[in-house]
């Protein structure tokens, strides 16, 4: 496939206006992908990919939120140090429950993650490419694939249906055949991951900015969104008795506006939970706090992979809390004392305060549980799950005094 | 002089049975996680080792002085490969089959940072096969088994390696196991 | 002198790093540092400061521990244990 000759099939493109970027082809199919976007640029070699993506201050939209440049820029010199040839993944296996956008984006616009697959794989000529994604869209990602000849190098791996299978050591084990469990590190997997090779491991959706701000540069990304989050994100949201439904929505969005465009009385929540079951929660007063690094940091709370879910102020936060860290406990890997331990003692604790326990130490045991969790695993899931847990018993102070004081009136469902 | 070769080669092998009992006792404290009254868990592997090669050591001694020996007549093949003996073959055989797993096991416990956890593992739990083994060696092919006190030493060698398996079989017998969720690996 | 603070410790010389996939809470490395290690509630160890960043999983060593630390590397009954560069 030759890009002059693209050029030459499809007149100059308009880039996307507004806030509707991954999001702007009507349908999924490839015509009206390339009729939408434009054809793919050459492939730009990996210092001006480089450079493109710190400019555009692209940040990684799996949940941690690095600057995406720097894995890019951690591994060529890697490369030519150890001329071994790079492994691309690009991650969509969203073990988390209450998210949905990177299975909705690989419905709505999947030659957008493909094309982000063969923007960085082309930029550090890639010995292999991969797409790990949850069973409902292999099917619409395997259509999408054979739709075009540019991407029969992408191997598309369905990922497995676990909270922590998307954690990258995970993928790279359940991509070389192994349990997909995460793993030891103490070299990155930029520098030694899928059989040794240096591994780039993408989220999906970070992939698809990434094959607009090649098509579109960097100036053009930041022209929405704010200097703090620049570009679009795709959100879920959700609430009580609002099914989820993702959007994509300009950086640094205020939280509240987010949640009345779907519907949501942002009056009658008490509490939304960013980041989902790995996040933390933003109380009602602060739901005008921007979707952004600077206005959640005070609440522990990162925009991480764009999770909003709303809490009804009838729900009772620490039987809610309660079922969560339940869950999360039965999702550990197995693999790690402190993990396999710690996470359903901390669970059960919270469990007795949930359901009616009044001794005053119950709270203090939490926090103590969730101290010595953290940081004492090889992933982040205990941390994450302490994280969850003590968020829940800052902004949730009064409903855990009432359950001591027995005077819990909400909805214990 | 043969007399005496030949009651350093008997004696060397009692001693060193009697050593690896102790050594087999510690390796089951130790895989417990417990101290040993005042002596702490990292002295108990190292004893445990130490016990091990010294037994190791008595046991060489017990091979180099029998091969001089006329009544044992034993060939170098004796040392190695198993049941060829011209004297007592089986009872030999059982000596030389020892020989062989100690080899094994002292070697991965040597070069257990090269060979890794699960070979390590897998080959050291022969020590369960092997000291059984050679304590049948000893009443099988010893010249002492109508005597009182080896009768005396081989039940309490017996009775305190039983006793210990009991206690490896029984549920607590991992410091902390009561108070821990099992784990998927 | 009392090392259970990092500030009483001095620059890290290594960091002790705990693959916790093999750990098996046997006891031995805090034994051997006690400085450094003491236990959890279901016998893992459990580092001295292990609320600061990476100090749970990754173990500051001053000089003066080195070589203990190395000890309960080599002891490990789960090769669990290895010296990394801070």
């Amino acid at each position: 496939m030759s890009s002059t000759a693209d050029t030459w099939l499809f007149p100059a493109v308009q880039a996307p206006v507004g806030t509707a970027r991954l999001t702007a082809a009507p349908a999924a199919d490839y015509a009206t992908h390339q009729s939408t976007f434009g054809p793919l640029p050459a492939h730009a070699d990996s210092a001006a990919l480089l450079a493109a993506l710190r400019d555009s201050g692209l940040e990684g939209r799996g949940g941690a939120g690095f600057p995406a440049w720097r894995k890019l820029a951690a591994v060529p010199a890697r490369e030519r140090a150890r001329r071994r040839r790079v492994v691309v993944i690009g991650n969509a296996a969203e073990g988390e429950p209450l998210s949905q956008k990177d299975a909705t984006l690989l419905l709505r616009s999947p030659h957008l993650v493909i094309d982000g697959l063969l923007t960085v794989a082309g930029a550090l000529g890639a010995h292999s490419v991969y797409l790990y994604a949850q069973a409902s869209v292999i099917e619409s990602a395997t259509r999408a694939l054979a739709e075009r000849a540019d991407a029969s190098a992408i191997e598309l791996r369905e990922a497995a249906d676990t909270f922590i299978s998307g954690e990258a050591s995970a993928v790279v084990n359940a991509l070389a055949g192994r349990a997909p469990i995460p793993q030891d590190r103490t070299v990155r997997l930029t520098e030694s991951g899928l059989g040794g090779r240096p591994t780039l491991l993408h989220n999906v959706e970070t992939l698809a900015h990434i094959a607009l701000i090649a098509r579109f540069g960097a100036a053009w990304f930041r022209s929405v969104g704010t200097t703090g989050d620049p570009g679009t994100r795709l959100v879920t949201v959700g609430s009580d008795g609002h099914p989820s439904r993702v959007l994509e929505v300009a950086g640094g969005s205020r939280i509240g506006d987010v949640l009345r465009f779907t519907g949501v009385d942002t009056g009658s929540l008490s509490a939304v939970l960013v980041g989902g079951y790995h996040g933390a929660w933003l109380p009602a007063y602060a739901l005008e706090a921007r979707l952004d690094r600077a206005d959640l940091a005070g609440f522990g709370a990162n925009p991480g992979a764009g999770i909003l879910m709303g809490l009804g102020e009838r729900r009772c936060p620490v039987a809610v809390a309660a079922a969560v860290a339940s869950y999360l406990a039965g999702e550990t890997a197995g693999q790690c004392g402190p993990c396999v331990n710690g996470l359903p003692a901390m669970a059960a604790v919270l469990g007795r305060l949930a359901t009616g326990d009044r001794d005053p130490g119950l709270p203090g045991e939490v926090r103590r549980l969730a101290a010595i969790v953290t940081g004492r695993g090889s992933c982040n899931h205990p941390d994450g799950t302490a994280r969850f847990v003590l968020s829940t018993l800052t902004v949730f102070a009064d409903d855990v005094t009432a359950h001591l004081n027995g005077h819990c009136r909400k909805d214990h469902r | 002089m043969n007399e005496a070769l030949w009651a350093l080669g008997r004696g060397t092998g009692v001693v060193s049975l009697a050593l690896f009992t102790v050594s087999v006792l510690l390796g089951i404290l130790n895989r417990s996680g417990r101290p040993l009254f005042t002596l702490p868990r990292f002295s108990v592997a190292l004893v445990h080792r130490n016990v091990a090669l010294l037994a190791t050591a008595f046991l060489a001694i017990h091979l180099v002085t029998l091969f001089g020996d006329s009544y044992a007549q034993l060939r170098l093949v004796d040392f190695v490969v198993p049941f060829l003996g011209a004297a007592k073959p089986f009872w030999l055989g059982l000596g030389t089959l020892a020989v062989d797993l100690m080899l094994a096991i002292v070697i991965t416990a040597l070069l257990r940072g090269v060979v890794g956890v699960r070979v390590f593992k897998a080959v050291h739990w022969l020590t369960y096969l092997m000291w059984p083994v050679a304590l049948l060696h000893s009443i099988g092919n010893g010249t002492d088994v109508g005597q009182t006190w080896f009768i005396a030493f081989a039940a309490t060698c017996s009775i305190a390696v039983v006793a210990a398996l009991v206690w490896r079989l029984s549920r607590g017998f991992i410091e902390y196991q009561n108070v821990r969720v099992e784990r998927a690996s | 002198m009392n090392l259970r603070t990092p500030e009483a410790r001095g620059p890290a010389a290594a960091l002790l790093h705990i693959d916790w996939t093999r750990c098996d809470g046997r006891g031995l490395c805090t034994e051997i540092l006690p400085e450094l290690l003491a236990r959890d509630d279901w016998g893992y160890p459990l580092a001295y400061g292990y609320g600061s960043a990476g100090a749970g999983s990754n173990v500051p060593v001053p000089d003066t521990l080195l070589a203990a630390a190395a000890d309960a590397v080599s002891l490990c009954p789960r090769q669990a244990l290895t010296l990394v560069d801070p």
